[in-house]
């Protein structure tokens, strides 16, 4: 039909492609430009501006106020920074846990072993249990046993560990050793966020999966006729060999941890629970451009070493 | 044990046990290196399964199984009373096929939108494609959870609140539930498939539409079989477009489900906590079940599928 068309304008070929081309991604040109684009414009407005609600709470007015809301979200909002922060501090220790853990599961996961293809469906699972709607349920009812009738925010995962005393141990343990308090405060908290490592690793443990599938075994042979040992064959070939997926990896995990972070809940109740619509497009507006720093700030760091085998 | 220790010492000089030594140790290694993988697999797969085995033995609990303080993993008189209320107030079968109807639909114009926007990116030339498909990398970057204000007043604007028409609208131009994913996924993928397929079809006399949809679509099964489950669950999970656009219960198991605990106590008289909690187990045991059963007929393909697929690009 549409090359019929294109024939009787009298179009070269590559003409004729270049709009069937087109015409095959213009679902996705309108899709961005009247959702993501006017969305995203709009947000800004909203976050430059006053909105006054009409008494309906449906209309609403926007005056143009300049930088007033971030004045008013950074200096007096009670709770914002600090929640920015621990949503950034979450993330920042998360996604190493999670990249570092997929990789190493997924490393286990491609040896042959009897059983295998058991322990991947249950090591799968995980990205088919990960519904907010589970947690949510979950915390409604830890809260009602606690005997508070406020439901817990949806998407949050709390995995505390529940063994004080041993803990304690283990971190007497490392002091001893002498280790930095930094790096024991890390373990510790690996640790006991094992639980929620392990639930938002699936989708990596996938990835790196087909990624280790993907290197040629002539390449291990090589490995192992030239006598390196299998340390050695790991940095030198499982790793280079892995590490585009990495970065991969690490925006599907960072974006992962920001649409479950405490951030984007108080913009939600920011906008559904005190109708301010303009102290909720100020928080989103943050923390979507904080996200994209770490993003592009972590990736233009890790692609310096990344190794393209193509 | 002097036998012992001469043999030892032999093997200690002989040269020729040189090999076999090398052996023992490399198949003690691999005895070592197996047990400790066992025991990482078991360990992980506990802290899988452990809370989702303690949901479905708890939901099977009685009343008095539950205030026995005996009773831990088995219960002594199973019931399935738990899971009659839970059905009865989740009106499980017509919200399950309204969810599942729900969910498959917008999957299906999920593969459909994805794939053709990625075929598109993969394979033909036109003005300002790097610009067009920078803006995909951006759907991915910015999720929708950063613009939900504009979306849901947007939405609100058309009067289309409280209804599922605004997911389908989304799902159809290419902005839907993680859309952006899928056309990277679909893009990679044509992006490695020969090109002599499609120049052979049309040589043959295809037109674009028909090579897309004859030659291309079969080819592309694995990409498919991947975006297919990662639609389904993801869909069938949501709660965050479904809280946005206000979805009604009816259409979404995973908003019925959060309202299960609250009608429990005023409506069908559950008061005590504890046994409320029997409820809420039956409850997530009931949605998590067809997913389930999907996984384990589409498992191995699906693994396989990934593998295949242009995720690894």
């Amino acid at each position: 039909m549409t090359i019929g068309k294109a024939r009787r304008k009298g179009l070269t070929l590559t003409q004729r492609r270049s709009v069937t081309g087109l015409l095959f991604v213009s679902p996705f040109i309108i899709g961005f430009l009247v959702f993501y684009l006017r969305s995203l414009i709009s947000t800004i407005n909203f976050a430059v501006s006053e909105t006054t609600m009409a008494a309906d709470t449906v209309g609403y007015s926007t005056s143009f106020i300049g930088l007033e809301n971030f004045r008013y979200v950074f200096t007096e909002h009670p709770r914002f920074n600090q929640v920015l922060v621990e949503s950034l501090l979450g993330m920042i220790v998360d996604v190493p846990l999670i990249l570092f853990f997929s990789l190493f599961i997924a490393i286990v996961l491609n040896q042959k072993f009897r059983g295998r293809t058991v322990a991947r469906a249950i090591f799968f699972l995980p990205v088919l249990l990960n519904a907010p709607a589970i947690f949510t349920a979950l915390a409604d009812v830890r809260a009602f046993m606690i005997g508070g009738t406020t439901p817990a925010p949806a998407g949050m995962v709390d995995s505390v560990s529940s063994d004080g005393t041993i803990l304690t141990y283990y971190i007497f343990l490392l002091a001893d050793l002498g280790l930095p308090e930094t790096i024991i405060d890390y373990v510790i908290g690996a640790v006991t966020r094992i639980n929620y490592v392990i639930t938002m690793s699936g989708v990596q443990i996938i990835i790196f999966l087909a990624a280790l599938q993907s290197i040629s075994p002539s390449m291990y042979e090589v490995a192992k006729i030239e006598g390196a040992t299998s340390y050695e064959t790991f940095w030198k070939v499982t790793f280079p060999m892995v590490s585009p997926l990495l970065i991969t990896n690490m925006v599907y995990t960072v974006l992962d941890s920001y649409i479950t972070s405490p951030i984007l809940l108080e913009a939600y109740q920011t906008m559904f629970g005190e109708d301010n619509y303009s102290l909720s497009a100020v928080m989103s507006l943050t923390s979507m451009v904080c996200v994209c720093g770490i993003l592009g700030l972590v990736s233009w760091r890790v692609s310096k070493r990344v190794y393209y085998h193509n | 044990m002097q036998k012992l220790k001469n043999k030892i010492n032999a093997m200690k000089t002989d040269k020729h046990l040189d090999n076999e030594k090398r052996r023992l140790i490399r198949s003690s290694l691999s005895f070592l290196m197996s047990i400790f993988r066992f025991g990482l697999i078991v360990g992980i797969s506990y802290v899988i399964l452990g809370p989702i085995l303690g949901i479905v033995i708890n939901s099977f609990f009685s009343d008095a199984d539950q205030y026995n303080p005996v009773v831990l993993l088995i219960p002594q008189q199973p019931t399935l009373e738990k899971y009659k209320l839970a059905m009865t107030i989740l009106n499980y079968w017509s919200v399950m096929r309204n969810t599942l109807i729900y969910v498959i639909s917008l999957s299906l114009i999920q593969i459909g939108v994805c794939s053709m926007v990625g075929y598109g990116f993969a394979r033909f030339q036109f003005p300002f494609k790097k610009i067009l498909f920078a803006c995909v990398i951006i759907i991915i970057i910015i999720p929708a959870h950063s613009i939900m204000l504009p979306l849901f007043t947007t939405f609100r604007g058309f009067g289309l609140l409280k209804t599922i028409t605004p997911m389908y609208i989304m799902t159809m131009f290419g902005v839907g539930l993680r859309s952006g994913l899928y056309i990277y996924i679909f893009n990679q993928f044509f992006r490695g498939l020969p090109k002599e397929i499609e120049e052979a079809a049309f040589v043959d006399g295809a037109n674009t539409m028909y090579t897309y949809m004859r030659v291309m679509i079969p080819n592309a099964m694995p990409a498919i079989i991947t975006v297919t489950i990662f639609s389904l669950v993801w869909q069938y999970n949501d709660l965050f477009y479904g809280n946005i656009f206000q979805i009604p219960n009816d259409w979404s198991i995973a908003r019925k489900l959060n309202t299960l605990l609250g009608t429990l106590g005023p409506i069908y008289r559950v008061t005590d906590p504890s046994l409320a909690q029997l409820y809420v187990y039956a409850g997530i045991v009931l949605m998590i079940l067809p997913m389930i059963i999907i996984y384990i007929f589409l498992q191995r393909r699906f693994i396989e599928g990934v593998e295949r697929s242009g995720i690894v690009g």
